[in-house]
């Protein structure tokens, strides 16, 4: 990424279960107020797991043309609210400027489970001729990249990224690229998810990662020795990314930063002996970004929950960082794991946490785990000046990725 | 059967692909196309499915291009298909007698 220096991050759209909107979320965050609790969608009761991250206050036709609504599942409806009100923070406007410079790159790990549900339902109670023709598209992991296109007219290069939590870096990096190649202006690069639902729960049940602790305080613990899996979770955030010239050519108001480095690695097969790529990934972003661990403010943790996978992130952290070397956080604490939409949160959760100098807690954990030492910021937000963070994200089936995020003037 | 009306119509039309938010669908709409009213092809198949499943009768979406039109071709199909069925029933009590 030699040519990452020349991109601003302009805009931010968030979804979250703990907070509708970039400044609800982060106020929320910094308070330590969580959006886990109990599933209240549909009854869990019956199902070993049974507490999640829900967006439950959303409603999607306040927002969106009604013609719309029969033709998305929820993630899609979080997906097209959160690049409107992206675009309307970073004050561009797709209709006042050529349509084919600007993309479109999410990342999804399942797509529209619920849609995906419905429709399944009538096609083996009623009969296929029940079956919405929206169906054709809107369980499809690729509709987000194409309904946001569609809506807001931006037509430049766009794409899709399956990586399952570790997508939605990849994502912001292509997008990068793409602006560095000069093949467009800006663009929405992000990602949603909202597998809440009896199907998107079974799917992730064989998995054996999710937690099965039915108190909500106590349900996510991660790097605590008391780690007993992760809660899913639904929504996510997307950002608006573009070239720093033509920004400031069409006068750009506030820039929260830079993406100014990552990498992403795979993990050997299981029982090859050979070490997990995390700690390559970490190492990669950094020198894509020209920076030294030193430099790294704060990580912003993938935060698995699950103790062997806590343990590798905490020996892949002190490998680069030395044993307590960097502070640590993990606000999805509060959310959930939210898939594709998880990396795509933190790494908007990390400009918020560069424009206001404040590193917010991961809440629940309160007994470190044994293993390498963390510097954990826990239970109430750290205040810090926040040069450069870094954000990991690790997608089940092996994928690492690292993304580095940099003041504008660092 | 008697004759199906707009707001039939407009009902299947709001159940499946979604209320315009372009125009009023219980004003005067029979003559604006549906291009016109906001929904595309993949509409217009959706509402083409439900007319079938509703009305047994068959609409071709790529003939529906208002609402006064795909009206009349369903009423034409309703029709059609009674007189079918009216004349196969006279058939059949002809063999049988």
């Amino acid at each position: 990424m030699s040519t990452a220096t020349a991109n601003v991050v302009t805009g931010l759209g968030v979804v979250a279960p703990n907070g509708l909107g970039t400044e609800e979320y982060w106020a929320a965050t910094l308070a330590g107020e969580s959006g886990i609790d109990v599933i209240k969608r549909f009854d869990p009761h019956g199902y070993p797991v049974t507490v999640a991250g829900e967006v439950l206050d959303f409603d999607a036709a306040a927002h969106l043309p009604k013609r719309l609504l029969p033709q998305t599942d929820r993630m899609t409806q979080h997906a097209l609210v959160a690049a409107d009100w992206a675009l309307a923070d970073a004050g561009l406007r797709p209709d006042a400027t050529d349509a084919f410079r600007l993309g479109v790159l999410t990342a999804s790990a399942s797509g529209g489970f619920e849609f995906g549900q419905r429709e399944l339902e009538k096609l083996w109670g009623t009969g296929p001729a029940k079956v919405s023709a929206y169906q054709s598209f809107a369980w499809f992991y690729a509709v987000n990249t194409g309904q946001i296109s569609i809506r807001n007219g931006m037509k430049g290069h766009s794409s899709v990224f399956v990586g399952e939590q570790a997508g939605a870096l990849d994502a912001a990096a292509h997008a990068v690229r793409l602006l560095g190649q000069d093949t467009i202006d800006a663009a929405l690069t992000g990602g949603f998810e909202a597998s809440v639902c009896p199907w998107g729960l079974v799917a992730q049940l064989p998995g054996g990662l999710l937690s099965e602790v039915p108190e909500p305080h106590r349900a996510y613990l991660p790097f605590d020795r008391r780690a007993c899996g992760y809660v899913p979770g639904e929504g996510g955030a997307v950002l608006v990314v573009e070239k720093e010239d033509t920004a400031s050519a069409r006068g750009a108001g506030r820039v929260y930063g830079r993406i100014a480095g990552h990498a992403s690695t795979f993990d050997p097969r299981p029982g090859s002996g050979r070490p997990p790529g995390l700690a390559r990934a970490v190492r990669g972003a950094l020198d894509a970004a020209g920076l030294e661990p030193g430099a790294i403010d704060v990580v912003f943790a993938d935060a698995a929950g699950v103790p062997a996978l806590d343990r590798a992130e905490a020996e892949a952290l002190a490998e680069v960082f030395g044993p307590g070397g960097v502070p640590v956080t993990a606000p999805k604490t509060m959310t959930g794991r939210l898939y594709a939409g998880g990396a795509a949160l933190d790494t908007a959760t990390a400009l918020l946490s560069i424009r206001d100098s404040v590193v917010p807690p991961t809440v629940g954990t309160t007994e470190p785990a044994t293993g390498p030492a963390l510097d954990l910021v826990l239970g109430s937000p750290r205040e810090m000046p926040v040069r450069s963070a870094l954000v990991i994200a690790r997608g089940a089936g092996g994928f690492n990725s690292a993304l580095v995020v940099q003041r504008h003037d660092a | 059967m008697s004759e199906i009306t707009l707001d039939r119509l407009v009902t299947v039309i709001r159940e499946c692909a979604g209320d315009s938010d372009e125009f009023d669908l219980d004003g005067d709409i029979l003559d604006v196309t549906f291009e016109e009213l906001g929904y595309d092809s993949l509409a217009l198949l959706e509402i083409s499915a439900r007319l079938q499943e509703e009305f047994g009768a068959t609409v071709s979406e790529t003939e529906m291009e208002t609402p006064r039109i795909t009206l009349r071709l369903l009423n034409e199909a309703v029709r059609s298909d009674a007189d079918r069925t009216d004349a196969d029933r006279t058939d059949s009590s002809e063999v049988a007698a």
